[in-house]
């Protein structure tokens, strides 16, 4: 892999990144205020499709970003209404907005453009298109052969949209507000003990509010960078579940800004390696290590401590055995080669599970083993006064 | 005292957040140039017009009890299952697997086999996300939603490698033997000289479904398990107070829940007429489990009417889009309103009602 690759890869990661890194700190200022939101995937939908569509509508893409942003903040009230104002409960409040903006954004494409529920490609001029840089060279074959530095110039840090310019700054500028703000004090505090923020005389609700029409504000923008930037144009359900993994990397992140900027680029480095190397090889050593390995370091945990951990850990070690064996002996029989031999045959990683590792990744994240993450205290209960 | 009367929590309540879901849904078919009488004329018609329509909505209502039952066992240990989609997936591979291995001489066997590989599959999906809620505290709503996305891409690697025959072009398993599929309601009909539910895929796992509402409310009602299971739901601390432990009760709630998930795959892969399990075999009935579940109460008796309710509408919806402009999407727009009328605005259609009640309450009680 040469300089230019690791370039690109770097590029692409960034790029990835910004509709999560948006999009988990919309969740960030929602969750630190107590309200649980699973609606990020919803919210960004649904301003995926009304910015594309006004774009289109208009010819101006700053309208089409304001219209975004309006749809997203009108979801946002509503998972308010229900969770603020009536107490409700702030997961199915979150869900119910996920399919709402599922179904209707397609429904309401195909009664609009009648193209099969997505809008018209956006012309040149009605998307945000990539800001060169003076200086930057802009064709490939330029860059190629142009010296270390300045591939890094042209292609890493110049040639994008300006969303992922302010999408980066918003990462110190939530920081900020959030640690450097009386707004941000408050609005920690009534995550984790809104009945203290209450008797000093502050609004909860208003709070709260405030938080969720953040979240909103920032998930219109993530959704418009998707169908207005990366994409000419909305297409069903193009989030492709960009709102789970940002509340995932939220937890990776353990609610903190510049951490999620992390957690959001190597998720973006996830989905840059998928979209890039579609046949991954990989020796048949490496695949028995591996599986292996984290089966014998799961028993090996699950034996120091009680029955149920014993039953799950080991039952999942040995189907992770089952899966390196059958690779192996799959691999001897099929080449019709001896048993030692075939450790070092290559076979291709199913692209299937390529595509799964993100999924995966959260899980043995949220399983709490890299590093225990605390949840704002309050998170997820409605605030009811002098109860 | 009782703010309102019991009819009131059980019916009132659902069939005014349904007609709310209900105007906004009228809404949006103005929004979209559709009138929305003649729309619901038209899914009306195509849920029950014919007796082959009829026989959908049940199909469908079969999937929606199976997934609805699911969502409310582990509700009850206020638990949110959000893995239903992909507990079924896996319930579908768990049937095929058992099926397409041993060639069984009978349906009947084939049933139990398939069936209760459906449901160790769909419990064993579970098995993780239920591990790290009731051991490590990590949240069942995101674990599940991940093994959701991994279910689906688990699914078509077996689709499209070891469960497909050679030389197939779709993405799907090989048919399942004849001897193995399950009787349609068709074919007791035509036993009788009748031509019921035409070719409709409606088959006898209605009744297996039905058997599992009553083996449900037996569960949760009338067992030492299902009592542990709701005081977990009520008040984890008192439960533990009183020695129930959390742990194993949180395991096992969610196992049966996996397990019901997973079971509805002998519907929708060995139930229809050509018995075989191909891509997306869910087909959403794993979110609309939620919506059933919230519609009917937990209680298997409301289940089974929010599942004929929402097999209707699927099914209506289908009829629809097939002719009309309108997309199929509807059907979720819809779904959506439905979970978020009986679900998190609850309070909202709740409290006019209850203080009408008090209200009416206080009158009565002053003239005696």
């Amino acid at each position: 892999m040469d300089f230019f690759t690791i370039v690109q890869l770097g590029d692409a990661s960034v790029r990835m990144a910004i509709p999560l890194l948006l999009a988990c700190l919309a969740g960030l200022f929602s969750e630190r205020a107590g309200i649980f939101d699973i609606g990020l995937e919803g919210k960004m939908l649904a301003a995926a499709f009304l910015s594309a569509g006004v774009s289109f509508a208009s010819g101006n893409v700053w309208v089409g970003l304001m219209a975004g942003i309006g749809i997203s903040v009108a979801l946002s009230i509503i998972h308010g209404l229900a969770s603020i104002t009536f107490r409700g409960n702030q997961l199915i409040s979150g869900v119910a907005i996920n399919f709402f903006a599922a179904g209707l954004t397609v429904v309401i494409a195909q009664g609009w453009f009648a193209q099969g529920g997505r809008t018209p490609s956006l012309p040149k001029d009605a998307r945000f298109n990539g800001l060169d840089f003076p200086g930057a060279l802009t064709r490939v074959r330029d860059k190629m052969q142009a010296s270390p530095g300045m591939q890094f110039y042209s292609e890493f840090v110049s040639g994008h949209s300006i969303l992922v310019y302010l999408g980066l700054l918003t990462v110190p500028l939530s920081w900020w507000i959030l640690y450097r703000t009386r707004f941000g004090l408050r609005l920690r505090a009534v995550g984790e003990a809104p009945e203290a923020v209450d008797t000093a005389g502050i609004s909860v609700v208003r709070l709260r509010y405030s938080a969720v029409i953040i979240a909103g504000i920032l998930c219109g923008i993530a959704g418009a960078y998707l169908s207005t930037a990366v994409q000419a144009g909305f297409t069903k359900d193009m989030t492709a579940n960009r709102g789970f993994i940002a509340l995932a990397a939220l937890i990776f992140a353990k609610w903190r800004p510049w951490y999620a900027l992390g957690a959001c680029l190597l998720f973006g480095l996830f989905f840059a390696i998928d979209n890039r190397f579609q046949n991954i090889q990989l020796q048949v050593i490496w695949i028995m290590v591996l599986l292996i390995g984290s089966a014998a370091a799961m028993t090996v945990y699950a034996l120091r401590r009680e029955k149920i951990d014993v039953l799950v850990l080991g039952g999942l070690s040995a189907v992770l055995a089952a899966i390196a064996l059958v690779t192996w002996f799959g691999t001897a029989s099929g080449e019709g080669i001896n048993m030692i031999a075939a450790l070092w045959e290559t076979v291709k990683v199913p692209s299937q599970l390529i595509q799964s590792l993100p999924y995966l990744f959260v899980v043995i994240v949220l399983a709490g083993f890299v590093g225990k993450a605390i949840p704002p205290r309050a998170g997820g209960q409605p605030y009811v006064k002098e109860r | 005292m009782d703010k309102m009367p019991k009819w009131a929590d059980v019916v009132l309540v659902p069939v005014v957040s349904l007609l709310l879901a209900a105007i906004i849904s009228a809404i949006v078919f103005l929004a979209i140039g559709q009138n929305p009488w003649e729309a619901l004329k038209l899914m009306a018609y195509g849920a029950v017009g014919t007796s082959d329509f009829l026989g959908y909505t049940l199909f469908y209502a079969t999937n929606f009890i199976f997934t609805g039952l699911a969502v409310a066992v582990a509700f009850h240990a206020s638990l949110f299952n959000i893995g239903g989609e992909g507990q079924v997936l896996l319930g579908g591979l768990g049937a095929a697997i058992a099926v397409l291995l041993v060639p069984w001489p009978h349906w009947t066997l084939a049933l139990i086999a398939g069936g209760t590989a459906a449901a160790l599959f769909g419990a064993l999906w579970v098995v993780i996300p239920a591990y790290l809620q009731a051991r490590r505290g990590s949240h069942i709503v995101i674990t599940t939603i991940m093994f959701n996305f991994m279910a689906s891409g688990l699914l078509v690697f077996m689709l499209s490698g070891p469960l497909k025959p050679e030389g197939q072009m779709q993405v799907a398993s090989g048919l399942f033997p004849d001897a193995s599929k399950l009787p349609s309601l068709n074919d007791i009909a035509e036993m009788f000289g009748s031509d019921m539910f035409g070719r409709s895929p409606v088959n006898i796992s209605i009744f297996i479904a039905l058997l599992a509402c009553v083996a449900v409310w037996a569960l949760i009602w009338h067992t030492r398990l299902g009592y542990q299971i709701r005081a977990l739901g009520k008040s984890e601390s008192a439960a533990k107070y009183a020695g129930i432990s959390a742990v194993n009760i949180t395991m096992i709630a969610l196992l049966i829940s996996g397990g019901l998930a997973g079971m509805m795959a002998i519907n929708n892969t060995m139930g229809i007429n050509s018995p075989q399990l191909v891509d997306n075999a869910a087909g959403g009935a794993g979110f609309i489990g939620i919506a059933v579940a919230l519609m009917g109460r937990n209680h298997p008796v409301g289940i089974v009417i929010a599942a004929l309710l929402f097999g209707a509408l699927y099914q209506g919806g289908a009829e629809l889009a097939a002719v009309t402009d309108v997309q199929v999407q509807i059907v979720i727009v819809i779904q959506a309103l439905v979970i978020m009328f009986t679900g998190a605005l609850d309070e909202m259609v709740r409290s006019p009602i209850e203080k009408l009640f008090l209200r009416f309450g206080r009158e009565t009680a002053v003239e005696e």
